[in-house]
């Protein structure tokens, strides 16, 4: 069954159009890539996904149910891991113990005042890490990680909830271009092992036609292309936004909203 | 109709007095980002100077006027050396140095006044223009609160033309957005932060020397202006003049009619509508959002304890336990107070360090407890172990149902309603005379037979509030206290992987609420009887400086630190009259020699060794 289904999402910020009835489904297993320039709408559509922004209109459906504008808490435990376009994590803690208090968290253990919490949830953190190419640096406080590896710290607290849909925002932004794809290898991998859908924003196109299923491009907050990836390298439209067609502004791409 | 008018024309005399000392500490705020606590003793050495100054002068009013001036100079001057002398050291420093620094400088100033014009409180003799009333409305009105009335706008509108109509103004607002932006464009940022304190003490000492004709220059003034200081410039948001203005009018009014309507209840109805504001709107009236919110400073990776501290802890429990076979009752006294003081402190840190919530009224709870049972052990009869009971209890069900409000909060404005907190029930405690006996406290709560003598009643402190420090730390080691530090570093992540935020936040206010509330209760058997004094400001400050003097960030901290403060407290008290110009200098010079603490400043020697 489709795992995220979005639909006529819409959003404004005072008079601007921010997002504009948007409309993308995500399967089990399916990596979805929201591309398109800065500025075009691709970060509030994650955080009304997310759950930190409440959408004017339209509706976001996890698995059949209507999830817009619940809480992010309430969001994650039904299922979405996220990661966010400028890291956070917890600054005071080692990487490991960080994914600790996601998994931890994960399974309600949270409420226990008496509890140590130095082994909690130890094995299954240490091999998230380890997964994400993060297991030399477990030891190290989060606060002092290079950008990049926040990026997997966040990937890998992301994933010690065990979601049904992940969430990146920019996951590869602060890295070197070879880590980039290796990263997105590993998480194609995830995807389609467990059936994880995966929504992700990003720059690269090699990450995005690398690794993608189907690609959804966002203009000026409205949807003007979707597809596999083949697809939308030949759209005529999609290339006139990324090559430039001498617009730009006012006048809105013709065709927008088309489901996907 | 005539009754109304001349209570509606005192407020606004009132207000106009609330208003120049409020509007000095939030410009200094607003472009210094220093919660300036010394600004109450800039005002109170306003009054001392103006009395100097106008008894030297002829009395009339050319002389008067030219005398006000020439004080709100003299303290805009004195203002500026303590800017370039102290607070130009700390602007890199966490905001909560910068506090404790002009603490250091209450005390000091406390001190020097006393030396410098005796304890008595100092009045002017009013010539007869100072007397003189108009007739309002059938009733006698001051003609000097009508010049009061006037000089209030007035300066709000020079503040006004100042900031928007001179380049000088221009640049203050732009450094107010972006300090180093403002550098950047060749301005020198010293000359303007410097010349804005000048400015703010500048308006305190008028503020001071106004205040003379109708009030006295005296010791109370400091604390006591600066607690309402505070409420007005957080009621009129952080860094607003206007703001200020408004919520001066407001808190004018309501104390002109709140003393006919509900003559014992002033403090709180002030208080009581500080809150309300800050729960509905929480950056204030006019203030904006984006309040600090890191008061302790940027966080560092906290470890669990190793073996080897472990073992130090042991043996420092060990050498307390046997500490009454060597020393004497005096010692015995100073030990129970410094064990006392541990846990005080230790539940403070624990919302302040791992919690991020800085309060500035934990004497709250601390009191709390201590009434409930020092009221319960005398007015019921409950014996010492149920009242013992019943303080940690009484206090965390204050926390929880007070902490609810709070947690919405953060930063300054945080630190700020925990103050109201506080003062509401230091207010009750000192107004509430027929339950708490007001002033004279509650006296004669001894401990039973059994726990009688100092070496017993030491090992009972010591049990209960080594106990209690332990249960704290043991707790933050634990998933709730990740959870809490979680909350703290990322609210954003926390809510992310599914943490109620709020509710953690509100757990450990009620926990560290129930930990100072023993410690009170405890404090209550120790002294034989409960004051509003355990509830003041000055005490909460006591847990304040202890906390960071030993160093936010680190869990041995509040430990080290209450027992040095509490060493040193004792030790000045014994040794000098002026315990507080030496104690104030002392942690002036601590806050300057370890921005990050005692404990956090060992630790740091110790990773780099």
């Amino acid at each position: 069954m489709t795992v995220l289904a979005v639909e006529g999402l819409r959003k404004s910020f005072g008079g601007v159009l921010a997002v504009d009835g948007v409309s993308f489904a995500v399967e089990p297993g399916e990596m979805l890539a929201l591309i398109g320039p800065n500025g075009a709408g691709k970060t509030t559509c994650f955080n009304m996904v997310g759950g930190q922004l409440r959408p004017d209109a339209g509706s976001v459906r996890l698995a059949g149910r209507d999830i817009g504008g619940v809480s992010p808490r309430r969001i994650c435990r039904l299922g979405v891991g996220r990661t966010f376009q400028v890291t956070a994590t917890f600054a005071s803690m080692t990487a490991r113990e960080n994914v600790q208090v996601a998994a931890v968290a994960h399974r309600r253990g949270t409420w226990r005042p008496w509890r140590s919490a130095a082994d909690l949830e130890r094995p299954a953190a240490e091999a998230l890490l380890d997964q994400v190419g993060l297991a030399a640096q477990a030891e190290r406080a989060a606060g002092v990680l290079a950008y990049g590896d926040l990026k997997r710290l966040e990937l890998a607290m992301a994933l010690a909830a065990e979601p049904r849909l992940l969430l990146m925002d920019e996951p590869t932004a602060g890295m070197a271009a070879g880590e980039r794809v290796a990263l997105m290898r590993l998480v194609r991998g995830i995807a389609t092992g467990r059936g994880l859908a995966v929504l992700f924003t990003e720059h690269d196109m090699d990450v995005v036609f690398g690794v993608s299923d189907r690609i959804a491009v966002l203009a000026r907050g409205a949807l003007i292309a979707s597809g596999a990836p083949e697809a939308i390298r030949a759209d005529p439209q999609v290339r006139a936004i990324y090559l430039g067609d001498g617009r730009t502004g006012g006048e809105r791409p013709a065709s927008g909203g088309r489901d996907c | 109709m005539g009754f109304l008018l001349v209570h509606a024309l005192t407020g606004l005399a009132g207000a106009s007095s609330l208003f120049l000392v409020a509007s000095g500490l939030t410009v200094i705020f607003g472009v210094t980002r220093i919660v300036n606590f010394a600004h109450g003793s800039l005002t109170m050495l306003g009054a001392y100077v103006g009395w100097t100054v106008l008894t030297r002068l002829p009395r009339d009013p050319a002389w008067f006027a030219l005398g006000v001036a020439g004080t709100a100079a003299a303290l805009a001057a004195l203002g500026a050396l303590l800017e370039m002398g102290l607070l130009r050291r700390l602007y890199r420093s966490p905001e909560l140095f910068q506090l404790l620094a002009t603490f250091g400088v209450v005390l000091i100033v406390q001190d020097a006044a006393l030396a410098t014009w005796g304890p008595d409180d100092l009045t002017i003799s009013r010539p007869p223009w100072l007397r003189a009333y108009v007739r309002i409305a059938d009733e006698r009105f001051p003609v000097y609160d009508l010049v009061l009335i006037a000089i209030g706008p007035a300066v709000l509108a020079c503040l006004w033309l100042l900031f928007n109509r001179t380049r000088w103004g221009r640049l203050v607002r732009a450094a107010t957005w972006d300090r180093e932006m403002v550098g950047a464009l060749g301005v020198d940022q010293r000359v303007l932060f410097t010349s804005v304190f000048a400015l703010g003490a500048g308006l305190a000492g008028l503020a001071g020397a106004l205040g003379l004709p109708a009030g006295s220059a005296n010791l109370g003034i400091d604390l006591s202006v600066i607690t309402e200081a505070f409420v007005v410039v957080v009621i009129g948001g952080l860094g607003s003049i206007t703001g200020a203005y408004l919520a001066s009018l407001l808190i004018g009014l309501l104390q002109a009619f709140g003393v006919v309507l509900i003559p014992k209840a002033t403090l709180v109805l002030v208080f009581v509508v500080m809150a309300a504001v800050l729960v509905l709107r929480p950056n204030g009236l006019l203030g904006r959002g984006g309040a600090p919110t890191a008061l302790a400073g940027t966080a560092t990776p906290v470890r669990p304890p190793t073996r080897g501290m472990l073992l130090g802890w042991g043996l420092l429990l060990l050498a307390a336990l046997a500490a009454p076979l060597v020393a004497g009752p005096y010692a015995l006294s100073i030990l129970t107070e410094a064990a006392v003081a541990v846990l005080f402190a230790a539940s403070l840190h624990f919302v302040m360090g791992p919690g991020g919530m800085a309060s500035f009224g934990h004497a709250a709870w601390f009191g709390i407890g201590a009434y409930a049972a020092g009221l319960s052990a005398q007015g019921l009869g409950v014996p010492m172990p149920g009242a013992l009971l019943l303080a940690p209890l009484a206090a965390g069900v204050a926390a929880v149902l007070f902490g609810a409000f709070v947690v919405r909060l953060s930063g300054v404005y945080l630190a700020m309603l925990t103050l109201a907190f506080a003062q509401i029930v230091w207010a009750a405690a000192f107004q509430w005379v027929s339950v708490t006996g007001g002033d004279n406290g509650i006296l004669g709560i001894w401990p039973p037979a059994w726990a009688s003598g100092p070496a017993v009643v030491y090992l009972l402190a010591l049990t209960l509030c080594a106990g209690g420090a332990a249960v704290l730390q043991r707790v933050l080691y634990s998933p709730f206290g990740y959870a809490l530090r979680a909350s703290r570093d990322s609210p954003l992540r926390a809510e992310a992987i599914g943490l109620d935020t709020r509710r953690i936040r509100l757990a450990a206010f009620a926990v560290a609420g129930a930990a100072a509330g023993l410690a009170g209760g405890v404090f209550t058997f120790v002294k034989g009887s409960v004051f509003p004094g355990f509830v003041s400001i000055p005490h909460s400050m006591d847990a304040l400086v202890m906390v960071l003097l030993g160093g936010v960030q680190t869990m041995a901290g509040p430990v080290v630190g209450a027992l040095a403060y509490t060493g040193l407290y004792d030790g000045l008290l014994r040794a000098t009259a002026y315990w507080r110009l030496v104690l104030g200098a002392a942690i002036v010079l601590l806050v300057l020699a370890f921005p990050e603490g005692i404990a956090g400043a060992v630790q740091r020697r110790l990773r780099r060794a």
